[in-house]
């Protein structure tokens, strides 16, 4: 090995240790920071009122409306998206598993769907509401929201469910059961821990997204009381409050943000949980 | 206990997953076509040339010129690409490679939150830190005087929100070469830099730029936080501190006043057709190259 081979070598080992905690380093700064500035604001009143008269030039009130609101439309279009999800993820590894082609051709076009922005869905779901003849509301909102993340739903739980050992499927048909009775009852039980996974990050992903509730659900000062009413979101209030000019507002987006961002981490340490608990009772062949 | 018997369970089953299975398989297409129907308005009264490269942009006086934003996006997206590509193949490299496993149990969760944080929050983390670092001493230091809000702040916001999607499939690809290749390398005298840059890389190359090409499709239809620090002036940028306007972030920024100016909403929804049509077309792209990578 010549020095230069030598020296190469050096520099591009120091070069991928400094991008591998460069990328921990920032996530350290951007969860810092965004702790470090929502704290000081963050107060019993912001989380447990309504904004009242003025709250938007600085007076008092909360954002208690934006995170109600924000939880109906994540489980909303959770349990839809699950709803619709957990059968094809079924079908695709139960019925489609001896037509390889079929199945492949599918999860292509999932991960096609996958990777279309949320502002596409937020505009298409704008057009359907104007052909349908619908106003910015709670269902409109969760419908779209579905829709976006319908594939991310689909995928996470094909992922788990494909790693289910034949046997388990043949010894389900040995003992009687059909395709659909296999697929609901043994699949979905050896799989558990992956599918509330899959859940639990398809509800982070809905309570994160902005851009496709900003045509859709609207924005309202009140709490989410119906279905066909407009409501509001985290993400939306957080970006409204920050566009004013007052700085108190400016402050209570920082803590709109601290509360998003302590939500979307407890659910996604509660997946990682979930996923090592309830590893022990898988059956393994 | 059960109100149907078990056939007509079974039949239910099954017709509840082919519904499913349809609306799934038919969402593209409807998306498609409900974006279609609703720009064909402007579609029908202006070449598709002028819409695409027009450079003016008035809808007051009937001019759709889409080219800043296109422009807008193609700067911010490249850019991102080329500061991220970079960090995420040596951090992909070193975590599969030379580090030990611990490492790699912490970049997991690490790269989860990084991709679980929402795009609001990126947007507010890049007006706290990304834009006054700019405006302090990244501008000064080119001599330009800015206020921050730019195509690089886009870049740099952009860059770092990719990272997870980028590096998730790199590790997953780096992860699926066999180790006796490397090791095949090692034992013909190969230094181990020498065997991951012709051996591992090489043999890698088609996940690599399937990863680089789902991170660009990704960052090209980000909207909430580059339209946070981007500037939004509908101008064609001529350096990377001038502000910009993305693709994305007009439809997010002009949805309040699209039903009150004529063809308007039809020009929205023609921007979000262009984010389709590409965001589809990049993703096709890319799986042949990941299915010519499996075939290996």
């Amino acid at each position: 090995m010549t020095l230069a081979q030598k020296i190469e070598e050096k520099i591009f080992k120091v070069l991928m240790i400094i991008a591998t905690y460069f990328i921990l380093v920032v996530l350290a700064i951007i969860i810092y920071s965004i702790f470090k500035k929502g704290i000081k604001s963050l107060s019993w009143e912001i989380l447990t009122q309504i904004p009242k008269g003025g709250y938007y030039y600085g007076k008092g009130g909360g954002i208690l409306n934006a995170i109600l609101g924000s939880l109906c439309l994540a489980f909303g279009a959770t349990l839809l998206a699950f709803l619709i999800g957990l059968p094809v993820a079924l079908y695709i590894n139960v019925f489609l598993i001896r037509w390889k082609k079929v199945a492949a051709f599918i999860r292509f076009l999932l991960d096609l769907i996958w990777g279309i922005p949320s502002i596409v869905y937020g505009a298409f779901g704008f057009t359907m509401m104007i052909y349908l003849g619908l106003q910015t509301s709670l269902l409109a909102g969760i419908i779209t929201v579905t829709l976006f993340i319908l594939p991310i739903m689909i995928r996470s739980m094909d992922e788990i469910l494909r790693t289910v050992p034949y046997g388990l499927m043949e010894a389900s048909y040995s003992l009687g059961s059909n395709k659909s009775e296999t697929a609901f009852k043994i699949f979905t039980r050896q799989t558990i821990s992956g599918i509330i996974t899959a859940i639990l990050l398809s509800f982070g992903r809905a309570i994160g997204d902005a851009a496709s509730v900003l045509f859709t659900a609207g924005y309202t000062d009140h709490l989410p009381n119906s279905l066909l009413e407009p409501v509001a979101t985290l993400p939306l209030s957080i970006f409204f409050q920050l566009s004013s000019p007052v700085p108190a507002v400016q402050d209570r987006a920082y803590a709109s943000a601290l509360v998003l961002t302590l939500i979307i981490l407890i659910v996604s340490l509660f997946s990682r949980g979930l996923g090592k608990r309830y590893h022990k009772t898988k059956i393994n062949f | 206990m059960y109100i149907l018997n078990r056939w007509q369970r079974h039949w239910a089953n099954n017709t509840w997953m082919i519904i499913s299975l349809l609306v799934v398989a038919t969402l593209p297409f409807f998306l498609f076509l409900g974006l279609y129907l609703k720009s064909f308005l402007l579609l029908h009264d202006y070449h598709l040339g002028h819409l695409l490269f027009g450079k003016i942009w008035k809808p007051g006086i009937g001019q759709f010129g889409f080219f800043p934003f296109i422009v807008g996006s193609i700067w911010v997206t490249l850019l991102a690409m080329v500061i991220s590509a970079p960090i995420c193949l040596l951090a992909a490299i070193y975590v599969t490679q030379y580090s030990k496993t611990r490492l790699l149990r912490i970049m997991h969760p690490a790269i989860d939150i990084l991709a679980g944080i929402p795009s609001v929050v990126y947007g507010l983390w890049g007006i706290l830190v990304i834009v006054p670092f700019i405006a302090r001493y990244l501008g000064p230091l080119f001599g330009v005087d800015t206020v921050g809000y730019s195509i690089l702040a886009a870049a740099l916001v952009l860059s770092i929100m990719i990272v997870p999607f980028i590096l998730n499939i790199l590790i997953e690809i780096f992860r699926a070469i066999p180790v006796e290749l490397k090791e095949a390398s090692l034992a013909l005298g190969a230094t181990e830099w020498q065997s991951i840059k012709q051996v591992i890389v090489k043999k890698a190359l088609p996940g690599i730029i399937a990863a680089f090409g789902f991170g660009l499709a990704r960052a090209f239809g980000e909207t909430m936080a580059v339209l946070m620090v981007v500037g939004n002036v509908v101008e064609l940028p001529k350096s990377v501190f001038d502000p910009g306007y993305t693709l994305p972030a007009l439809i997010a920024n002009n949805y309040g006043e699209m039903l009150s100016i004529p063809k308007y909403d039809s020009a929205l929804m023609f921007a979000a057709l262009i984010l389709l049509v590409v965001s589809l077309f990049f993703n096709l792209i890319m799986h042949f190259f990941i299915i010519r990578y499996n075939k290996y």
